[in-house]
């Protein structure tokens, strides 16, 4: 270790455990005399639960108990809820129906969850589960969204007529439409946008205890922010009050929003432990996780673009209809109407936006925000229908974007957001020189000297990170504030303990964090130890997920290490007698400025805690804690091109090159800020070429297995080259605007704008499999011979 | 996974009366596919017979012109072996493309064809290069041991102790793997014998199991160049759909891959 400050491409503190197999999982974890769970699930999409005869299961060895939803309901565990409240147009809330953790009377989606059997070893609680007997009355399912909006589909909740969740809108429709009347060229399009399942390397897991004696829960979980899951268990599952309860998320093997929610599994085996009297634990098997973790994206929608004589953009309308599955998961109500709607103008200056979202209820596994949440699917949207208008006004791409690049900030879009900063020509240039842009009818020519259709496309997108101002959020209905807190404590000889309500789940907190403690006091990162996730040693934090602990999580330690900074000027300049303007801190020592006076870090912290000279009225100790929260969102931005090759005998999709020019404001290790740009692209090729949530008409899922789910492996991609773009984010004191949804949010359109440039057919949908390129292509030579 | 009782047979009438004492027993012959399906708690078997320690059933040795190959040889050891790669190029090259590394280290030869997967890659190279499979009861030729999708001519007890291959003039495999699992969706090993004539067997694509496509080993026995099958393909009615890929594209996907075996052998 060393003193490696802002910029540094510092090596991961955690690697070591991780590599070596030394992480401490959930799974990990043990206690004293602890049980396993087996939960029983519905092989059915719609049915009646009429009744569950577990008696043969109770007679098998090692079985403690066999659980229902009667049980969970008769001592008073609440519905799992959604936390953000969306208002249809009409002003009419929207229509949540109830959500059990254990349902005793319909199952809405397979793999829904109806009992649980605890055991001594997870065999026999297996076992015992398949030895449950559930009485189904089938019901008819209703699978593909737009059906399940006719009329005469099946109601899959009484409380939503329809199975309409909402019926939203956000933009001026009269000034949208005066922009098409008025329009030289507009650009039609029907997107969709596949669904995807997460898959975190490490399943979800919950092991959870009760102490009789002190009446207190402790649960170890799989979560990507323990305190936000402690607030809900106790205020509206009715576990247990917040302070009966300790959540604890040790190492978390990836989340990308799968973990932020509150599942019905954690729950019940808190539930359970008590009615049991023993520890529960239960992991997730790979089957499970693709029946139950929330999926992602999901939407199918209608995209016009209007464009005046000179190719300035007047207006884009947009209708979606999102899926949000059987139930509506923690924060699914805000990922199609917050998280995406106010995103579709792109970086582009579009004087009038209007889009119509409607979310549906269907027989299928709940929707929520998966890696960019809503980002995603508008900046496909946005990137598919520029890059065509742009094909169909025969401008070349990129030059069309150009036209039409927002260049004043701040800079205040039709949809809520105002852009603080940014410089897209850069981004695009710098891109575009990568990528050999010039270059490209060469390489496509000797491509096809070879037989390969050779594409470029190219997608420039903006997200919306460091979420959020609360007091914004709060306005637009999310349940919570979205700022982060962190306590700094400088331990008696120097040392560093930096608390914060981030969590890591493979971001390297334990390294950026303590890098930004390294740049300020000049020590060692060695010395400094991040501690996160417990909510018995951490103060309450809101988590990670969106991109938000950088500029959020990290603002919340800079203003706690002001403070720390402050004190310790104090305290030096007062020992030195000194005064405290004419302190400098400078590698590990706090200096008297044009004099040879200092002391170590070490000393000025141990003379706070003895205390034996101090000035006049200053409290003992040096420890300080700051809550932060921020005045904007960060609109973190670029440009990716992607070139593929299209082998037309097969239809197989190489990406040959890819090249990504972000601009995520100040960065603090530009190794793991490349790490998170290597996994988010890798993602959004997956998604663009591989990935597919498949259902039957019944609402079996298809693909349930990596035999059939497609993850995008090593050889699917090729090495990226990557660039960084800096214009300071205005927002917050490190100028930071997060990373890490980027690769995911940008990467989809270009994949597909090459794909479709390549085979001449604009058509094509995600995911690209070789199948569908195959038989587009051979329809358009065909009928281009006829 | 549910409750099994394991033995490691010493030899081939161990390892037959093991089976024969076992209520519901299985031979785990490298268990890549068996113990996966078990651990999915789609496979009970009350008895595993692990019969991938049997001296005799391991090794690769010259036979004429042709090799013969234990049935507990894993994948790795067919595709490293210099006595494969120089007489049945086709069959190491095969061999060095299934699954990923752990399953070419641990899956064994006489393992993979007893379980006959429909898209598995060794049936398209026995059919094709005319082998014979050696078993504890008897010898029968590639054709007629695999009798189906999953289905084989293999009795209960009945053993695969090794697998016969005559040599060839030229073999090479061409698969097209289903993107998810890596399995074939159409893998097309052809195979020119030294007396010129030409067998071609398809894999991953029947809905029987693996078959073969005589128009095109009439077309190559003439002519044995990729062009020679270029307008070749089976009858999509009798070929596998499913999410990945259409009847259609398959048999597409067929000639395609025949034309790139040709091109390699």
């Amino acid at each position: 270790m060393a003193v490696e400050g802002i910029g540094a491409r510092a090596l991961r503190k955690e690697d070591k455990r991780f590599i070596t197999g030394k992480g401490r999982y959930t799974d990990d974890m043990t206690m004293p005399g602890m049980g396993h769970a087996a939960f029983v699930r519905s092989p059915h999409a719609h049915a009646k639960v009429k009744g569950i005869d577990a008696s043969a299961a109770l007679e098998m060895p090692g079985v403690d108990a066999v659980l229902t939803g009667d049980q969970l309901v008769g001592d008073g565990i609440g519905n799992l809820i959604c936390g953000w409240m969306i208002h249809s147009k009409d002003g009419s809330p929207m229509k949540m129906g109830g959500w059990r953790a254990l349902e005793p009377e319909i199952v809405r989606h397979v793999g829904q969850a109806v009992a649980v059997v605890v055991a001594d070893t997870q065999a026999q609680a297996r076992d015992a589960a398949d030895a449950v007997i559930v009485d189904y009355e089938e019901l008819p399912a209703v699978i593909d969204p737009l059906a399940a909006l006719e009329s005469g589909a099946p109601q899959i909740h009484p409380e939503a007529e329809g199975n309409l969740i909402y019926d939203w809108e956000i933009g001026d429709e009269a000034a949208t439409n005066a922009a098409f009347e008025k329009a030289a060229h507009v650009t039609r399009m029907e997107i969709h946008n596949n669904r995807l399942v997460p898959n975190a390397m490490e399943p979800r897991a919950a092991l959870a205890g009760y102490d009789a004696a002190e009446e207190h829960y402790t649960l170890y979980t799989t979560s990507q922010n323990p305190h936000v899951a402690r607030l809900v268990l106790s205020a509206f599952y009715n576990v247990a009050p917040e302070n009966k309860l300790r959540v604890i998320a040790p190492d978390v093997g990836g989340g990308f929003g799968s973990k932020i929610y509150i599942y019905p599994e954690e729950m019940v085996c808190l539930w359970a432990s008590k009615r049991v009297g023993r520890p529960v634990k239960w992991v997730s098997d790979r089957t499970e996780a693709f029946l139950t973790d929330a999926h992602g994206r999901d939407h199918r929608s209608e995209a016009e673009l209007a464009l005046d004589a000179d190719n300035k953009i007047l207006g884009l309308r947009v209708k979606t209809i999102a899926n949000l599955g059987a139930y509506m998961s923690l924060f699914s109500s805000s990922v199609p109407t917050y998280l995406y709607a106010t995103l579709l103008s792109g970086q582009y200056d579009i004087p009038a936006i209007h889009a119509n979202v409607k979310t549906v209820y269907t027989n299928t596994t709940p929707v929520d925000a998966y890696r960019g949440a809503g980002r995603p699917e508008a900046t496909y949207l946005l990137e598919r229908i520029m890059e065509t208008a742009a094909r169909e006004v025969g401008l070349s791409p990129a030059e069309f974007r150009r036209k039409n690049f927002i260049r004043t900030f701040p800079h205040q879009t039709p949809v809520i957001m105002c852009y603080d900063a940014g410089d897209y020509d850069a981004t695009l240039d710098a891109a575009l020189k990568a990528a050999d842009y010039d270059g490209f009818a060469a390489r496509k020519a000797e491509a096809a000297s070879r037989g390969k259709l050779r594409g470029i496309g190219l997608s420039c997108y903006i997200e919306a990170c460091g979420i959020a101002p609360s007091a914004a959020v709060g306005s637009l209905g999310a349940g919570v504030g979205l700022w982060e807190s962190a306590e700094v404590r400088v331990n008696p000889v120097g040392s560093i303990e930096v608390l914060t309500g981030s969590h890591s789940h493979g971001q390297g907190h334990e390294t950026t964090f303590a890098q930004l403690i390294s740049e300020r006091f000049g020590l060692d990162t060695s010395a400094v130890s991040i501690v996160h996730g417990d909510t018995d040693k951490v103060q309450f934090g809101m988590g990670t997920y969106g991109s938000r602990s950088g500029a959020v999580g990290m603002s919340a330690i800079v203003k706690a290490l002001d403070k720390v900074e402050a004190k310790a000027k104090k305290i030096a300049a007062h020992l030195m007698e000194a005064s405290e303007g004419d302190i400098q801190i400078e590698g590990g020592e706090l200096k008297v400025a044009g004099t040879d006076k200092k002391l170590t870090f070490t000393e000025v912290a141990l003379a706070a805690y003895t205390a034996h000279n101090l000035p006049e009225g200053m409290e003992p100790g040096l420890k300080e804690g700051a809550f932060y929260d921020p005045t904007n969102f960060t609109f973190p931005a670029g440009t990716y091109v992607c070139e593929v090759e299209v082998d037309p005998d097969t239809g197989k999709t190489e990406v040959v090159n890819f090249v990504a020019a972000d601009d995520f404001g100040n960065i603090i290790n530009p190794m793991i800020v490349e790490g998170q740009v290597h996994g988010g692209i890798t993602q959004g090729i997956g998604q663009a070429l591989l990935e597919n949530a498949s259902y039957d008409e019944n609402g079996q899922l298809l693909t349930a297995s990596y035999m059939d789910y497609c993850m995008p492996r090593a050889d699917d991609v090729p090495s990226y080259s990557l660039s960084t773009h800096v214009t300071a984010c205005p927002g917050n004191p490190l100028g930071m605007k997060g990373c890490g949804e980027a690769g995911a949010i940008g990467s989809p359109p270009a994949v597909i704008n090459a794909i479709t440039d390549a085979i001449g057919d604009n058509s094509l949908s995600m995911p690209a499999s070789p199948e569908k390129v195959w038989a587009l292509y051979h329809a358009g030579v065909k009928q281009a011979a006829e | 996974m549910y409750e099994t009782t394991y033995h490691k047979a010493g030899s081939v009438a161990e390892a037959a009366s093991l089976m024969a004492n076992a209520d519901d027993g299985k031979f785990l012959g490298g268990g890549q596919t068996l113990l996966p399906t078990m651990k999915q708690r789609l496979a009970a078997p009350s008895d595993l017979v692990d019969v991938t320690k049997i001296a005799d059933m391991k090794g690769i040795s010259a036979n004429g012109d042709g090799v013969t190959i234990g049935a507990a040889t894993t994948h790795y050891e067919v595709s490293t072996s210099d006595l494969v790669k120089q007489k049945l190029p086709g069959l190491a090259s095969l061999a060095g493309g299934i699954g990923d590394p752990a399953v070419r280290h641990m899956g064994t030869m006489g393992g993979s064809i007893s379980n006959n997967d429909p898209a598995a890659d060794y049936p398209a190279a026995l059919v094709a290069l005319g082998a014979t499979v050696v078993t504890s009861k008897r010898e029968l030729v590639a054709e007629d041991f695999f009798t189906g999708m999953f289905e084989t001519a293999l009795e209960e007890d009945e053993i695969v102790v090794a697998i016969k291959f005559p040599g060839a003039a030229a073999s090479a495999y061409a698969k097209y793997p289903n993107p998810a699992s890596r399995y074939a969706m159409a893998g097309v090993f052809v195979a020119k014998a030294s007396d010129g004539s030409v067998k071609v067997a398809v894999t991953g694509a029947g809905q029987n199991g693996v078959f073969r496509m005589s128009a095109m080993e009439t077309a190559l026995s003439g002519n044995f160049s990729p062009d020679a099958v270029a307008g070749i393909a089976p009858d999509a009615n009798d070929l596998l759909s499913d999410i990945h890929g259409s009847a259609a594209y398959r048999a597409n996907l067929v000639t395609v891959m025949a034309k790139r075996a040709v091109q390699k052998a």
